[in-house]
């Protein structure tokens, strides 16, 4: 579903993601692990398309097609949809209206809402004065809307607390499918976690350490987190390399 | 002579103390001898059209009533419900004695060459009372209608609403398709009685090289409510209004909210001012404004004279591509135990919130007038299907072409 081939990538003059090569095949949910500043939010905000991310030499593919020059709307409607970490207000803007343009008419915002008990925030304006929970709940619904083919996920547990957190979790399953077996699902997912709780939620098929802009290893992401927690980043990635 | 006469005499050459001073003989006072027309017959459809996007209807029908004076003739004017009262302000003048001791009651005939004007040269106007208890369901629509291009209009307004009555106005002040230029001086006094309720809606959809001068001031007593709306979404050459709202009795409460779209080439100073006298008043100034090219100076003023009063002052301005706004808010407290508070912000669209739009499928432009909208977004009660509509293309125009 998702290729991406030697990617290089600037912020104004400094490098931040420095020859990244990743598959994310279609059904599968992979894993980004890495330590602050490292460039996973980079890489989520680069396949995206932001402007203040350079494509300084490389490709990304989505469903076999080169969107490395897209605009960020046409990437959204293609169907790749991003979950923010922290996600700007917009004063005046209510949620229910993001909902009704983000589905471009495909949904009901009080119906989605009333399932999954966010109908308060409804009249709310976009992300002001939420809790960090009330915001992972805000951006996971807004996708839900927006039924994207890959969901780009940047800490989606970060702020949350437990209660939250199994809400959170339950939408991201369902955002991925694992409801289906693995080769019925069509969505595939890539997550950004620190802590690897949503781990618990999400059946993860493969996981990466990103360090200084570089994919050091992939593999199993329990047995990555379980190495992250034993030795640390530093030693995780030598021993993977 | 009488001492008001006299007063406007020696103010003919006085300055406002805000916005561009005019030259009133750059005007015309020739205007048309348009004829009274009950069934709205002289209207072509350009002008029911532009009439339209000021929220004036032309029909009777979903009126309590309506008042309509184009240039200094009055065209239309009736009223349809028992409890109502709509008149030229000459007529309820001859009418009603007492109607004489309230005109220029809340404004100061002298406060400068246009009130001056509105005296020495009156051109009529609007009189408006909800008599003592009436519940007037719905709204009265009035309009202020430059008929003849360079014309100088010249009219005092009065309304009255009685003792725990109900009344919502909309007033719509528009140019002819035609009129390029002209004048708008407007002397308005409203009273709100004890427990009575006025709702004041105005639309300005004027000339782009139309000049308006509103001279606006409010008295509420215990228990009264005024709401202002007012709309300004099309190009006008300058605006320059502040309304005073004097909060007179316990429990009074005044919300005003304005929104303006500030085209290029235009010059606005609007504000608004409410005076808090009497214990446990509220107040609320809402104002949104959007710089497209053009100037706005937003003022807001709130005074607390007394303990025991609440009040807040929000402004916001937002600059599209450029245009000037600049925000002044001013709380005045002048005893221990007033709540004043206000917000205040200028800016323009983050490029952030425009991105994060983009990535749930929006193209920059509907990023953007989602962004408009949800900036405008006050929720102004009772506005005509059509006013809404003009609203939309207001926001649709704003957005393009960044």
């Amino acid at each position: 579903m998702l290729e991406i081939d030697d990617l290089w990538v600037n912020i104004d003059d400094k490098e931040v993601l420095k020859g990244i090569n990743l598959r994310v095949p279609v059904g599968e949910t992979h894993i980004l692990f890495g330590k602050n500043g490292s460039g996973k939010s980079s890489l989520l905000m680069t396949i995206m398309g932001f402007e203040r991310f350079q494509v300084k030499q490389g490709r990304i593919s989505f469903l076999g097609q080169d969107i490395t020059q897209l605009p960020i709307y046409e990437r959204a409607r293609l169907g790749l949809g991003l979950s923010f970490q922290r996600p700007p207000t917009i004063r005046g803007v209510k949620i229910a209206d993001v909902l009704r343009v983000c589905s471009r008419g495909a949904i009901v915002p009080e119906v989605l809402a009333a399932t999954y008990d966010f109908t308060q925030f409804l009249d709310r304006e976009v992300n002001y004065g939420f809790s960090g929970g009330e915001i992972k709940r805000s951006e996971l619904l807004q996708l839900l809307a927006q039924n994207p083919k890959m969901v780009l996920l940047d800490e989606p547990e970060s702020g949350v607390d437990l209660e939250n957190l199994q809400v959170v979790g339950a939408i991201i399953a369902q955002l991925l499918q694992k409801d289906r077996r693995p080769q019925a699902r069509e969505k595939s997912g890539l997550i950004i976690t620190h802590t690897g709780f949503i781990m618990d939620y999400v059946n993860a098929d493969k996981g990466y350490i990103l360090l200084e802009g570089r994919l050091l290893c992939s593999g199993n992401p329990r047995d990555i987190l379980q190495d992250i927690k034993q030795f640390g980043y530093e030693e995780c990635s030598k021993c993977r390399r | 002579m009488s001492e008001i006469r006299e007063r406007a005499e020696q103010s003919r050459g006085k300055k406002a103390a805000f916005g561009r001073d005019l030259n009133l003989e750059d005007f015309s006072r020739q205007g048309g001898a348009w004829e009274y027309d009950p069934d709205y017959r002289q209207f072509s459809p350009e002008e029911r059209s532009r009439l339209l996007t000021a929220g004036i209807e032309l029909t009777d029908e979903d009126h309590a009533g309506t008042f309509l004076q184009a240039d200094k003739a009055i065209v239309h004017c009736q009223t349809r419900q028992p409890g109502l009262e709509v008149l030229p302000i000459t007529e309820a003048a001859s009418r009603h004695d007492w109607v004489n001791d309230l005109i220029w009651g809340l404004v100061a005939v002298d406060a400068d060459k246009y009130t001056a004007a509105a005296e020495l040269e009156l051109d009529n106007g609007y009189f408006i009372r909800a008599l003592k208890g009436a519940q007037i369901a719905q709204p009265v629509e009035s309009c202020l209608y430059l008929r003849t291009d360079r014309f100088a209009q010249h009219v005092h307004n009065l309304v009255v609403v009685e003792e725990g009555a109900s009344l919502h106005i909309i007033t719509g002040c528009a140019t002819h398709p035609g009129v390029i230029s002209g004048l708008h001086i407007g002397v308005s006094e409203f009273y709100v009685r004890q427990g009575g309720k006025l709702t004041f809606t105005m639309v300005h959809n004027w000339g782009e090289e139309v000049h308006v001068r509103p001279r606006t001031a409010v008295m509420v007593e215990a228990g009264g409510t005024y709401v202002s709306n007012y709309l300004l979404l099309r190009p006008v050459k300058s605006v320059q209004m502040y309304p005073t709202v004097t909060l007179n009795g316990e429990g009074a409460v005044a919300r005003m909210q304005s929104i303006l779209i500030a085209h290029p080439g235009c010059e606005l100073d609007v504000g608004g001012r409410v005076i808090l006298k009497a214990p446990h008043t509220r107040a609320e100034i809402i104002a949104r404004t959007l710089a497209i090219g053009g100037y706005s100076m937003a003022r807001g003023h709130l005074v607390g004279l007394v303990p025991d009063i609440k009040a807040h002052l929000e402004c916001r301005g937002l600059i599209l591509g450029n245009g000037v706004v600049h925000a002044i808010p001013e709380l005045e407290g002048r005893v221990a135990g007033v709540e004043m508070s206000h917000e205040a912000a200028v800016g323009k669209i983050a490029a952030e919130e425009v991105e994060y739009l983009m990535a749930r499928g929006l193209d920059e432009e509907e990023a953007v007038s989602t962004i408009v909208r949800g900036f405008l977004n006050v929720k102004i009660e009772g506005l005509p299907p059509a006013l809404e509509e003009e609203m939309e293309l207001a926001i649709q125009e704003s957005g393009q072409g960044l």
